[in-house]
């Protein structure tokens, strides 16, 4: 079966083409490039020539063909669109979550169709299965430290019926020995950690520079509405956030809300941080149906979150509400919220 | 898998007389051709050898032409060289034309940063120069006009003749880069009445990083590279003596060989075309079909990508190309289709197919085979993945 490999030039991806080049498959590598890599700025950790070059050594390591495809455009148009606006409406993105489910498993999909493969698969840590009612299951990866299945959730049925995860059943030190005993060249290559196309980690910059207006002044008022300080931009600030805020209190103070149209920024103790329910809106149900009565799960609101138990029931217009059995805290908007039942991901949405 | 490469613009298979001359040459020839022993000597004999066989495929002298390291050093060598020469005069003023290739336009690029004043001669949907256009470009301050042969994307041969002699008559050195015309159609620097020209060894069957200047005797040119006296003291740094060799036998192969190749694969170029004009729909040729280098089409294919038919192509084992790759390899819309007045959706669903020595009419007929479906395919598909 032809079976494309979406290579990032990372051990993940390239451990993911290796073992099924190994099953039979007739693997052909892809990388997308994202964003111009000519500019003397643009170098993020992720997609770099230097990532490319080191997938186009994996495929000639391993004996398949290797192409970039520039996906600037769609991903400008998804991705960074997407991400800049959340900013700029106070709210915290999760671009990796719309890079899967708007550019790999859409237009990336699309050329794979286009050259006779039906499957795109990637590195992630994630499982993908196919239950007795023929409904697509997404589950956890085997090794829970690194499971992205946070970052799969928007996948529709369709895409999962499309998707292949050939690391998700393996952990991260098996991957690393998978790599080594293959000779490939990145076995030891340090795992990515940051937003790929913002460099430096700086992403205040990189939204001002796309969107100028978020940097306009605001107030920081505590929960009474008593201006503390002023602010740069609400792009600078994150729901639960207690370093950067400029404002001394003998006890910490957090980031509590973000309203886009006063410019103002909340703050105030851990305690007011808590939060009992949570609504979501754009919910994609995988295991299940969209839910009419409380159903029972784990709720995760971000990506190094314990999922935490409560309840959870459909709403109208694609939306969910959540309740936590025990309050948690930094509920932020524009986060996913993905529900778990023990591994499975039952579905998830974006956090209002 | 049964390979086809139709993708002889970008480069060629090097020759079997080549390819054994030069490994003769690696073991046997390995003097400094600078040295004043025999095995220098020996060196220093096989280049001039090589010299007249390159200076006789252009009707050139011997001692006019000068091996660099390909068509880009080329191209820089006589533009950057000429500028530097003649800036005491105050002749700051650079022309050439749009559809040039980029060795050309990003050192006109790097010469207007330094204070050289640029004209981009714009070129209409034919994708031939227009002398007259060429003429309105050059004023009294203008040291140097180039203007390629014939183009690599599009392969449409200019007016070179003409503009050499409308450009010179204004007092401008004229510069062309002949790397793909050479070997292609005659090119005779008499003739075409230039003082620059540039070659490329590895568009004509011989080894890539070799490459020539012909340079006009008299013409003064200040040299890239500073350093030893080599190359007359026009290109500094020890010879590439088995590339020059190389260069040497392919410049006597395509001599003898050239009239024969053209007129074989103008009919299969022809055939190529027309069939796939025939066979899918919302295809058109780019640019004029003549006057055009006999192994080059350029073909659009409505509402396609090239950069997937690209791949599918590469998949069925048929090397094709498209635009110019960047740094990371992705391909951008040809700025050759988009100076040309195509739109850009037109520039990026346009695809080149070169042919060469080794194509044949089962090829010819294997990709119009094949193109069909494989068009057929990337057409149909929407944003909404099919179920499996």
């Amino acid at each position: 079966m032809r079976i494309v490999v979406a290579m990032s030039g990372g051990v993940d991806s390239s451990v993911a083409a290796a073992l099924l080049t190994e099953q039979g498959h007739e693997v052909v590598g892809l990388s997308m490039q994202l964003y111009d890599q000519r500019g003397p700025e643009a170098f993020g950790s992720c997609c770099s020539l230097d990532d490319l070059y080191d997938a186009r050594r994996v495929a000639s390591t391993l004996g398949f063909p290797h192409y970039i495809v520039n996906f600037e455009r769609q991903f400008r148009e998804t991705v960074i669109a997407n991400f800049v606006s959340e900013y700029a409406s106070g709210r915290t993105p999760l671009p990796c979550a719309h890079c899967n489910s708007d550019l790999k498993f859409s237009t990336l999909l699309e050329r794979a169709h286009g050259l006779g493969a039906a499957h795109v698969a990637t590195g992630h840590y994630a499982r993908v299965e196919r239950d007795e009612d023929g409904r697509w299951q997404l589950q956890r990866s085997a090794d829970r430290a690194k499971d992205q299945s946070y970052f799969l959730f928007s996948l529709t049925q369709d895409q999962l019926a499309h998707a292949v995860f050939p690391v998700g059943a393996l952990t991260k030190p098996e991957v690393r020995d998978q790599a080594r005993r293959l000779a490939l060249n990145v076995a030891d290559k340090p795992d990515s950690q940051e937003i790929c196309f913002v460099p430096d980690h700086d992403y205040a910059s990189f939204v001002a520079k796309h969107e100028p207006a978020v940097t306009h002044a605001g107030a920081i008022v505590d929960e009474s509405g008593q201006q503390l300080a002023s602010h740069g931009g609400i792009h600078r600030f994150t729901v639960g956030q207690r370093k950067g805020l400029g404002v001394s209190a003998a006890a910490p103070l957090y980031v509590l809300k973000i309203d886009a149209a006063s410019r103002e920024v909340t703050v105030g103790p851990r305690s007011s941080l808590e939060r009992e329910r949570l609504t979501a809106s754009h919910v994609n149900w995988i295991a299940v149906d969209a839910p009419a009565g409380w159903l029972s799960v784990s709720a995760q609101i971000r990506h190094r979150h314990l999922a935490a138990p409560g309840r959870v029931r459909a709403l109208e217009h694609g939306r969910a509400e959540f309740e936590f059995d025990t309050p948690q805290p930094a509920v932020t908007p524009g986060q996913a919220v993905v529900f778990y039942d023990e591994d499975i991901v039952v579905g998830g949405g974006w956090i209002d | 898998m049964q390979r086809i490469y139709f993708d002889h613009n970008a480069t060629t298979p090097v020759a079997p007389e080549v390819a054994d001359r030069m490994a003769a040459a690696l073991r046997e020839e390995f003097g400094n051709p600078s040295s004043v022993h025999h095995f220098g000597q020996r060196a220093k004999a096989a280049i001039d050898e090589a010299r007249s066989a390159v200076g006789a495929l252009i009707g050139a002298e011997a001692s006019e032409i000068v091996f660099t390291s390909g068509g880009t050093e080329s191209d820089n060598f006589a533009i950057r060289g000429v500028a530097e020469a003649l800036e005491p005069t105050g002749r700051r003023h650079l022309v050439t034309t749009a559809i040039e290739h980029e060795a050309v336009l990003n050192t006109f690029k790097a010469l207007a940063r330094r204070g050289w004043s640029t004209t981009l001669v714009k070129v209409d949907q034919t994708g031939i120069v227009s002398p007259d256009a060429v003429t309105e470009a050059i004023g009294e301050q203008t040291a140097l006009v180039t203007v390629m042969h014939a183009n690599n994307e599009i392969g449409t041969i200019q007016p070179l003749a003409e503009i050499a002699r409308l450009a010179k008559a204004r007092g401008a050195v004229v510069h062309t880069d002949a790397v793909q015309s050479v070997g292609k159609i005659p090119v005779n620097v008499k003739t075409l009445g230039v003082d620059l020209l540039s070659l490329s060894a590895h568009k004509i069957y011989g080894p890539k990083g070799v490459g020539a200047l012909w340079i006009r005797r008299g013409l003064r040119l200040n040299p890239l590279l500073t350093g030893g006296k080599h190359e007359r003291s026009r290109r500094a740094g020890t010879e590439n003596v088995a590339g020059i060799i190389g260069m040497g036998v392919a410049a006597q192969l395509a001599a003898t060989k050239m009239a024969a190749d053209a007129s074989r694969l103008a009919l299969l170029r022809d055939g190529l075309e027309n069939g796939i004009l025939a066979a899918v729909s919302g295809t058109a040729v780019n640019g004029t079909r003549t006057p055009r280098v006999a192994n080059t089409t350029n073909i659009s294919f409505d509402r396609v990508e090239a950069e997937s038919l690209l791949i599918a192509l590469d998949l069925e084992g048929i090397a094709v190309s498209t635009g110019s790759a960047c740094s990371s390899g992705t391909l951008e819309p040809s700025h050759v289709l988009k100076a040309m007045g195509f739109s850009p959706h037109r520039a990026q669903n346009s695809i080149r197919f070169s042919l060469g020595a080794a194509s044949t009419e089962a090829d010819v007929a294997r990709v119009i085979a094949v193109l069909p479906g494989i068009v057929e395919k990337l057409r149909s598909l929407t944003r909404t993945p099919v179920r499996a």
